[in-house]
């Protein structure tokens, strides 16, 4: 007596095949509506924008004229946030993952501190906008320069990059640990010539990320007051400023008035483009060329 | 020399002891262990330790999985402190002072005993840096004295002739077997008075053991060696005395040839005889 009847099996062989096939384009099509998507984004903005990125473009200062308006000075505000962003949060990032990982000892303290963590990271930028606004811009009383958009920035990322400096801390294998204990190191020698060497292509990773995310945030800077008006080019951090998302986004609510704004708005997205598909291959590259040696 | 010399003649025939107990000799303990427990949590894992290990000598720790023997020879440079949940009661003298003390500082202690691990674990420097890690940790930083160090300790090792051509090249491009012997010199490097040994050659193919097994009768004239292994053979050929750890506890230990040859308990005899283990 068999279990399996070889004539039904013959018979629904048809519609099990067919199902297959149809699994097989429904995952295809989900995949291809993202693409499809972006492809359509990039055409239009290359299609709107590209004819006005020219040396004039991103050498001019800001201006009314959408001929002679340019975007050095969001590019320079960019930087210039970028050279607050970037050591802040690598220094409290990194300095934030080595004590969870190394010193807290693992208990109720630390699993408080670390759910925290995670929902920071998904706490929206708006109510960092807000953060920002009440205790760098206002309770500091810096008002809306470099520094205090640059730390509100800061705290935005922290705990993205807090997160991936901790998964490379802890994938650092404890027998490296180990032989430099057993050797009389310190945890502090430990840490700076043992773990820090090794995980440190993975926390760079995720700080450059984190950074390119840093880059094209719009919102925190608009809640923290970033004027739309002309002003002087930033020389430092302590000088009013603007960045290319913002500069995107008040061209994008004026295009109403003059047209030729939607062709600047496309312009200074491609410009964002590149500078973020830059910032990834670098992350990408440094990820790649250190993941060998271990 | 001559007046002690004349000295112990004299007590040996004022008190004409028929049996100068030979393995206390001249010998001095390195390490005294006395009534150590250990709990991992609740797991009672070490039970009324008892034990003398003395200069010069190797000692192997034999036993199934999970006997402690691992969880002892970590204790003795206070690794096992690593894992949080660990409770210690007891005193483990090293050179007459209780490393258990709260006022030992652990760092000084690994100075003192170097460590040999299971699975090979070179960093993933070059072959110098590995070896010079332990000097530039205790403040060694004049190029000249490292180099004699890292040679001096490879050649200890007995590796300097494979690896001299090739200091500066990733300690990952070397043999498993030539991993631990770099490890080794690497833990010679800090030039310690005790090796401890964790299954060293459990990962290792029958070639390298040996070499690491010759090696270890080398290092003894200068060092004293405890070796944790699985290899029941092994204890037999290289060392001086072994304990027999079971479920916690020490069962038997003693010269190692009357250990494997004529052992006091009935458990230490069916392990070694493989009837258990």
């Amino acid at each position: 007596m068999k279990y399996i009847d070889t004539n039904l099996v013959q018979k629904k062989m048809g519609s099990r095949l067919l199902r297959n096939k149809l699994a097989k384009l429904f995952f295809m099509l989900a995949t291809l509506f993202g693409l499809l998507v972006l492809v359509i984004l990039i055409y239009r903005v290359i299609r709107d924008g590209a004819a006005w990125i020219d040396f004039d473009f991103i050498n001019n200062k800001l201006s009314t004229d959408p001929e002679r308006a340019g975007i050095m000075g969001a590019i320079l505000g960019t930087l210039w946030l970028m050279l607050v962003v970037a050591p802040v949060t690598m220094i409290l990032g990194i300095g934030t993952a080595i004590y969870l990982e190394e010193y807290a000892k693992k208990g109720k303290l630390q699993a408080l501190i670390q759910t925290n963590i995670s929902n920071l990271a998904g706490v929206p930028s708006v109510v960092f906008g807000l953060l920002g606004l009440t205790v760098f811009v206002r309770g500091m009383d810096l008002g809306n320069i470099v520094l205090a958009g640059g730390l509100t920035m800061a705290l935005l990322v922290l705990p993205v990059v807090v997160v991936a400096a901790q998964e490379a801390i802890r994938a650092v294998p404890g027998f490296l640990r180990e032989a430099s204990y057993g050797m009389g190191a310190t945890k502090w020698q430990t840490i700076k010539n043992v773990v820090l060497p090794a995980s440190l292509p993975g926390i760079l990773t995720g700080t450059i990320l984190a950074l390119s995310r840093a880059i094209g945030e719009t919102a925190p800077l608009v809640v923290i007051g970033i004027p739309a008006l002309l002003i002087p080019l930033p020389d430092g951090i302590f000088d009013k400023f603007t960045i290319l998302p913002v500069q995107i986004y008040y061209w994008t609510l004026d295009s109403a008035l003059v047209a030729e704004y939607t062709n600047l708005a496309a312009a200074t997205i491609v410009i964002l483009l590149v500078v973020l598909f830059l910032m990834n291959s670098v992350a990408i590259f440094i990820r790649n060329k250190f993941q060998q040696r271990l | 020399m001559m007046p002690a010399l004349a000295e112990n003649n004299k007590i040996q025939v004022f008190t004409s002891m028929e049996e100068a107990p030979k393995n206390v000799s001249t010998k001095k303990v390195v390490y005294d262990t006395k009534d150590l427990n250990l709990w991992y949590g609740d797991d009672h894992a070490l039970k009324n330790i008892n034990l003398s290990i003395y200069e010069n000598e190797v000692t192997a720790i034999i036993g199934p999985s999970g006997c402690g023997k691992s969880t002892y020879i970590k204790t003795l440079n206070r690794m096992v402190e690593l894992i949080p949940v660990v409770r210690i009661s007891g005193e483990i003298l090293y050179r007459e002072r209780n490393i258990l003390d709260r006022t030992y500082k652990v760092e000084d202690l690994r100075t003192k005993v170097g460590m040999v691990f299971q699975k090979p674990n070179p960093f993933p420097k070059s072959i110098y840096e590995n070896v010079a890690y332990g000097p530039k940790i205790h403040g060694i930083r004049d190029k000249k004295t490292l180099d004699e160090i890292v040679e001096k300790s490879l050649k200890g090792a007995a590796i300097w002739n494979e690896v001299k051509d090739r200091l500066n090249e990733n300690a990952y491009g070397l043999s498993g077997g030539q991993q631990q012997r770099l490890c080794i010199a690497r833990a010679l490097a800090i030039e310690p008075d005790v090796i401890l040994m964790d299954e060293p050659t459990s990962a290792l193919d029958p070639i390298s053991t040996l070499k690491v097994e010759e090696l270890v009768q080398e290092l003894k004239k200068e060092f004293s060696i405890i070796i944790v292994t699985h290899n029941m053979q092994q204890a037999a050929r290289i060392s001086d005395k072994t304990a027999f750890f079971l479920s916690g506890e020490v069962v038997e230990f003693a010269q190692t040839d009357k250990i494997f040859s004529n052992p006091s308990d009935k458990r230490t005899e069916d392990y070694i005889t493989g009837r258990f283990g």
